[in-house]
């Protein structure tokens, strides 16, 4: 049975792996997190592992939070060297890592992401504004001093401007960290742009009790929220032609033959208007570098530098040909990464 | 005789009555119910398999270019050393400008009318390309200063063009393509500098970035497969047979092995992330194994591998007559000898099926990888023997696996990648469709029947 032998062999080598001590370090930088960040991750890995001599780092994705909770797992080499993040690090993670013993953590912002609102190619134009949004997908709107349920199912009702189409809005899944930022830049703006929010405290609600009401969203089926990818948004407004999703700057320009995008408060997104602000619903891009690891692993630094370098990440760069836009503090960014400094100093 | 007067039968004896009628139309009906089922099967098989092979099979050819690089020394080599340690200062950025300007040379030479400037010009190469001439060049410093003959990948868009994924119409709206390079690409495919052809790189290469969806491969993909399986192969047929020979020959049937019975037929139906959760607790949180080696993904699909070898092999044990064994006993062997000599040998056919089933079923599984960090971006081909692991050096090297792949092109923005996922599949259905052929080819040659 030389079968039953060699598993036999096996297992006693996994079993003396599993006691022995582990001189050797990790050659290979270890990265996980959104699945936003995933693609400008790859392509700086891929750039990375062609032009050094250092192994091309390995990225998962996984979302932001799946990504924080596990480079917040402690220090060490079967621990991840890099979380990506859509959204910066909550105090509470902060709190989970450094209980953990991961204290010393490198904030490092390389960019912004657009987030637009994209319908198919052969449809009307669509020209928003946030309180459009909110009327449309709104569980319940003040009329005449009370809650009622959302009347509203053509874009029509919403605003007279708007065209006759019937309401039919992909959003992300709570999961997405692009949910936090359309929930902040477009419902609760939409909101508080169209009165409803100053009505409600007005009307004797409290301040949270009034947030929690914009940002109610209308559950009969005219909003439907998306927990996969952008593909399936884009699927499902194949299948749909009256669908209208929410989607990253990138991903819709990587689609341009298939979409076409709406305007926010008379805006059309691209990287210049993102870069100025003038476009409202954008969000900062992040990774976070367990410091203790650098130093420890080979091309970790080396790897931080060369993704906000100007080559990289500059206006110029593979990541903004992409749909990146480059952050315009780009230069104290490098700093931050060349000098290593930590978060909260 | 003649006064016995012949009764006729009411009705001929061949002419069935009523209730036959009845019966035989039941069974009718039955069989067509039953066509109707395998004709289900077959269109929703029909259906999977064009769609899959309509879409996949292009990514099995590529679109190249060819056309003279000139390798200006004062671009690549600066310092003027041919020194590679002092040339490697020079990333893939400095290159893509060097191509872009040999191209549009190239088109003037060559008198090709044309009214894009150099970066256009670029934007229909490859992003790989540069990364190819560089490593060329490094490996061989003689180069610079010289012109040589290339073929390089072109870009997504472009090769899209000539699968029918991109037309002149969606290059008016697509702002990575103009409809001046696809007039272009076509003139170059007219004069044979654009050729479509077989893409071994699909199977070899690995994976590519969202930029560069033409150069994405199943390379590493399929290496991770194959340790998964060696791993699975190694480990759960040899502690799936002993234990069922254990439980089915040996132990005593009582309220305990009642119990084991229970619990394997259980894990059986076990959702497979579960093993997943598993695998990242006890190989890689306490045993400390590395994060995305293929040794882990084999280690978790043995366990989720083991119930079904478990089932199939004790099935195909009981399925020996009892005459065998009383036999084998009668003339004198001992219980171990009545199985390994006479048992195992006539059961095992079921228990080859019933390993490669197994093996195929494990080779198929994406959930369980997730959690242990196999769904992910590798581009570094895995060593068998890892040189630089930090625990356990036997396939310690990060790797991704097939259908894992499948489902990361599935989530990539570029439309070309729907594509790869599809060609993907097609490569995975061939090795499914390989190891269930030997399985039943297995059993039709060595299956006795009592």
């Amino acid at each position: 049975m030389s079968f039953a032998n060699l598993s036999v062999s096996i297992l006693a080598l996994a079993a003396m792996s599993a006691t022995g001590a582990f001189a050797q370090s990790r050659d290979n930088v270890q990265i996980a997190g959104s699945s936003t960040v995933l693609p400008y991750a790859t392509i700086v890995a891929e750039a990375f592992g062609e032009n050094f001599d250092f192994p091309t780092p390995v990225v998962e994705s996984g979302g932001s939070s799946t990504g924080l909770r596990r480079f917040c797992e402690g220090v060490g080499e079967n621990t991840i060297d890099i979380a990506n993040s859509s959204r910066s690090i909550r105090p509470n993670e902060i709190e989970a890592c450094a209980a953990n013993g991961v204290t010393d953590i490198i904030e490092v912002r390389f960019g912004y992401d657009g987030i637009v609102f994209a319908s198919d190619i052969n449809g009307p134009n669509f020209a928003f504004t946030p309180s459009d949004w909110y009327l449309a997908l709104a569980s319940q709107l003040l009329v005449d001093g009370a809650m009622i349920d959302n009347p509203n199912t053509s874009w029509a009702q919403v605003n007279a401007d708007l065209p006759d189409q019937a309401i039919a809005a992909f959003i992300p899944g709570t999961r997405h960290g692009t949910r936090e930022v359309f929930e902040e830049s477009v419902i609760l703006q939409g909101c508080e742009d169209s009165g409803a929010h100053g009505a409600m405290i007005a009307m004797g609600m409290d301040e949270d009790a009034a947030e929690h009401a914009c940002l109610e969203i209308r559950a009969d089926g005219l909003s439907v929220d998306i927990d996969g990818d952008y593909t399936e948004t884009l699927a499902r407004i194949n299948a749909d032609a009256n669908g209208i999703g929410v989607f990253g700057l990138s991903f819709y320009e990587n689609n341009t033959d298939r979409l076409q995008v709406a305007t926010i408060n008379g805006v059309e997104p691209n990287v210049d208007t993102i870069s100025t602000g003038d476009y409202p619903v954008s969000r900062p891009l992040y990774f976070y570098i367990k410091a203790a690891h650098l130093g420890v692993i080979p091309g970790l630094q080396e790897y931080a530098s060369f993704f906000v370098s100007d080559d990289i990440a500059g206006d110029w760069g593979p990541l903004a040909a992409y749909g990146l836009v480059a952050d315009p503090e780009l230069a104290s960014v490098q700093m931050i990464v060349a000098d290593g400094i930590l978060m909260g100093q | 005789m003649s006064d016995v007067t012949q009764k006729a039968p009411k009705r001929s004896l061949f002419a069935p009555d009523a209730r036959t009628q009845k019966r035989n139309r039941a069974e009718k009906r039955f069989q067509y119910y039953g066509m109707a089922a395998v004709g289900v099967g077959i269109f929703a098989l029909i259906v999977l398999l064009t769609s899959i092979l309509g879409s996949g099979l292009s990514s099995f050819r590529q679109t190249y270019i060819s056309f003279p690089v000139d390798l200006l020394a004062e671009r690549i080599d600066p310092e003027g050393n041919r020194n590679p340690a002092e040339m490697a200062a020079v990333t893939t950025f400095g290159y893509m400008p060097l191509l872009a300007m040999s191209f549009q040379a190239h088109l003037e030479a060559e008198g090709i009318e044309h009214e894009m400037g150099a970066r256009e010009l670029a934007a229909m190469l490859s992003d790989d390309a540069p990364a190819q001439i560089r490593d060329r060049v490094l490996a061989n410093p003689d180069l610079v200063g010289t012109t040589i003959d290339v073929q390089i990948l072109v870009g997504g868009r472009i090769d899209g063009f000539f699968k029918g994924r991109v037309t002149m119409a969606s290059a008016e709206r697509d702002r990575n393509v103009s409809p001046a390079q696809l007039v272009l690409a076509q003139v170059l495919a007219d004069r044979g500098d654009v050729v479509t052809r077989f893409n071994w790189d699909f199977i070899t290469a690995p994976d590519a970035s969202g930029q560069r969806p033409e150069a994405a491969g199943l390379g590493v993909a399929i290496i991770g497969s194959f340790y998964m399986m060696l791993v699975v192969l190694a480990l759960a047929p040899p502690i799936g047979v002993a234990a069922s020979i254990y439980l089915e020959e040996f132990a005593a049937k009582n309220r305990f092995t009642d119990l084991i019975e229970v619990n394997i037929s259980n894990l059986a139906a076990v959702p497979s992330i579960v093993f997943g959760i598993l695998g990242l607790a006890v190989f890689i949180n306490f045993m400390e194994f590395n994060q995305s080696s293929p040794l882990v993904g084999g280690l978790v699909l043995t366990l989720m591998t083991l119930p079904t070898i478990i089932i199939t092999t004790r099935a195909s044990l009981r399925a020996v007559p009892p005459s065998i064994r009383q036999a084998a006993l009668g003339l004198g062997a001992s219980r171990m000898q009545s199985v390994f000599h006479h048992v195992l040998p006539l059961a095992m056919p079921g228990i080859l099926t019933g390993t490669i089933i197994g093996l195929a079923q494990a080779l198929g599984e994406t959930a369980p990888l997730l959690l242990i960090g196999m769904v992910a971006f590798v581009r570094e081909y895995p060593d068998l023997m890892s040189t630089h692991s930090n625990s356990f050096p036997l396939m310690g090297d990060g790797a991704t696996a097939l259908p894992v792949q499948v489902y990361s092109w599935t989530q990539r923005a570029d439309p070309a990648f729907v594509e790869r996922a599809s060609g993907a599949i097609i490569v995975l259905l061939v090795f499914l469709v390989v190891m269930n052929a030997i399985a039943i080819l297995l059993r039709r040659r060595f299956e006795r029947r009592w």
